[in-house]
């Protein structure tokens, strides 16, 4: 009886919380029917948001996966100095609204900024380009590699890694055979998380893109940009081919990931 | 040859680990590291596999100097007390890792490895992972991987610590009969004198960082130099200044020139074995060993009065 209720209340805030929103937006880009809302997202701006939405991802989601593991290496295996700083500093962009992080990037590299102007003085653009929309995505995303990776490095212990040293391992070969055999789960489920936020991205992209249609617009400023423009079809549309999007890399992971407890 | 540890101290923090320790480690021998939880018998052998850097001392291994050397480079094999195992490989994969690192051709990697998997009888084992063995098989597991690459020296931390009684006894017996075949250098940590006079030519006895006293298992029971080594190695009883071997305790049930008075407290039958404790006259209580066969000559009962002779006690200079 007390398991029914608990199922009953975890079950019904999902569906109010979760299933709701999303079973909307989905009911919403099919009420007219497939076809316009097909329509919607294959106009050209709209491909293009996808594409830059993606091209971001491509990029900012690998330098994140390796920053993030030399990082939880860094942390958990090399004690040193303002270790304690980097560790909070990792945290930093979950308590940081995206937001202030895109007027943040917008200072540093404005015209008049502390970089932009000595960037804009050699011709390159990256305010309002694709290279701040790229730095303001990796900012926002940066805790999560490093989150997932960290606990379990503890966990492991150095053993196996002096064992491999012992047996004739190079420090890369320790890294490849042994570390990250052992890691591997936790950098996919970080690397999982970090696509979905830099998918997801809107605060600091929105800041730092001048939100150019068909130049700087990603998915989700696409998404925002039909809506304010009475465009419910194509808002809604494009929203469900971000959530097919995330449902496809979720998906993934769980097939990735082997059955647990086989070993 | 062998091993050559030099003035070795290591400190971690503000605590020394290692005090200035030096041990000679003969080609082919099998030496123990004996001594209590926390005398730094597990820093030692680290220091020497190069997986802890001395902050002042030298060692030597085959001649070769090396203390600076990583210890990848060292041509050690080490036997971590928790066997390490790498568990996302198979007990092949783990015993092929040193072999794989160094690009020997696979027949080879795989003719060598059948070897070893025979060597240390796992063969039925070969494709299960490390989680699916028992605590014993997955010790042999260890050393095989660690024979793979044909050490200079073999280094084991406890290897029988985590083990029943049962099996560990199996295990040494089956250690000594592979030391005797494959004749490596080896040196094994543990905090059991037992174990270590039953299997080593040589036991290095630490005591708080130092090394108290090496010699063979007979040196050191015939001839202990501290009383903590007196008392560590084999069950020891302190008379005043004398100290004696319990079982050089003689009860006699008569009063005796030069033996002192003490009441029977509690008995304890052991089997072959029995123990008394008596409480002595002046002061202290002491235990007393004996084979159950002299025990009932002497029907003794508890409270009764004895006198204790200790002809064969020995007296230790001033020390620490
Ligand atoms: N990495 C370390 N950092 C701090 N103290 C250590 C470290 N390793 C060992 N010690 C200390 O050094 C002493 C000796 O340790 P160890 O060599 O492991 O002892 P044993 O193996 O004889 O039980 C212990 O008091 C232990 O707490
Ligand atoms: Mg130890």
């Amino acid at each position: 009886m007390r398991r029914l209720t608990l199922r009953t209340v975890a079950l019904g805030y999902l569906a109010l919380i979760l299933l709701g929103p999303l079973s909307v937006v989905f009911w919403r880009a099919f009420e007219k029917g497939f076809g316009p809302a097909w329509n919607a997202v294959t106009t050209p701006e709209a491909m293009h948001a996808f594409q830059l939405t993606l091209v971001i991802a491509a990029i900012a989601v690998p330098a994140n996966t390796i920053f993030g593991v030399l990082c939880a290496l860094l942390i958990v295996r090399h004690p040193f100095p303002g270790k304690g700083l980097l560790n909070a500093l990792v945290d930093l962009p979950l308590a940081l609204s995206p937001v202030v992080v895109g007027f943040a990037l917008f200072l540093l590299y404005g015209r008049t900024g502390w970089f932009g102007s000595w960037l804009s003085g050699h011709g390159i653009q990256v305010l309002f380009a694709l290279p701040s929309m790229i730095l303001a995505t990796a900012f926002v995303s940066i805790p999560f590699v490093v989150r997932e990776v960290v606990p379990v490095l503890r966990e492991i212990g150095t053993d196996q890694e002096q064992a491999a040293e012992t047996l004739g391992a190079s420090q890369w070969q320790t890294f490849r055979r042994v570390t990250f055999p052992a890691i591997r789960w936790e950098v996919a489920y970080g690397v999982v998380l970090t696509t979905a936020r830099s998918l997801g991205g809107y605060g600091a992209v929105s800041v730092v893109s001048g939100r150019l249609a068909g130049q700087t617009e990603t998915a989700t400023l696409y998404v925002s940009d039909r809506y304010e423009n009475f465009d419910i079809v194509g808002a809604y549309a494009a929203s469900v081919v971000l959530a097919l999007m995330a449902i496809v890399v979720l998906l993934t992971m769980n097939l990735l990931r082997p059955k647990e407890g086989v070993h | 040859m062998g091993i050559h540890v030099e003035g070795v101290t290591k400190r971690f923090g503000s605590f020394t680990a290692l005090n200035e320790v030096s041990l000679d480690v003969q080609q082919g021998s099998l030496t123990a590291l004996l001594g209590p939880s926390g005398s730094g018998k597990s820093t030692l052998l680290r220091v020497i596999a190069g997986l802890e850097r001395p902050d002042a001392g030298r060692v030597t291994i085959s001649g070769e100097d090396a203390t600076g050397v990583a210890p990848r480079k060292r041509g050690v094999g080490f036997v971590f007390q928790h066997y390490a195992a790498f568990k996302h490989m198979t007990v092949r994969g783990n015993i092929a890792f040193g072999l794989k690192i160094r690009k020997r051709p696979r027949a080879e990697v795989r003719a060598r490895v059948d070897e070893l998997l025979a060597l240390v009888q796992l063969q039925p084992f070969a494709d299960r992972y490390p989680s699916q063995l028992s605590g014993g098989q997955r010790q042999r597991m260890a050393l095989a991987r660690a024979l793979a690459v044909e050490p200079k020296v073999l280094l084991l931390d406890e290897p029988f610590g985590a083990l029943d009684t049962r099996v560990r006894g199996e295990l040494r017996e089956w250690l000594h009969r592979l030391h005797d075949e494959v004749r490596v250098t080896t040196v094994f940590v543990t905090h059991d004198q037992e174990e270590a006079m039953a299997l080593a030519d040589q036991i290095a006895v630490l005591h708080d960082g130092r090394i108290e006293q090496v010699g063979s298992p007979r040196d050191l029971y015939d001839q202990p130099q501290t009383p903590f080594v007196m008392s560590f190695v084999g069950a020891a009883a302190q008379l005043g200044e004398r100290w004696v071997r319990q079982h050089d305790l003689d009860l006699r049930l008569e009063p005796t020139a030069g033996a002192l008075e003490a009441r029977v407290e509690r008995i304890a039958r052991l089997g072959f074995e029995a123990r008394v404790e008596l409480q002595l006259a002046g002061s202290g209580t002491v235990w007393a060993q004996m084979t159950c066969a002299e025990l009932n000559r002497l029907e003794l009962e508890r409270g009764d009065t004895v006198w204790v002779l200790a002809d064969r006690a020995r007296v230790f200079a001033e020390s620490s």
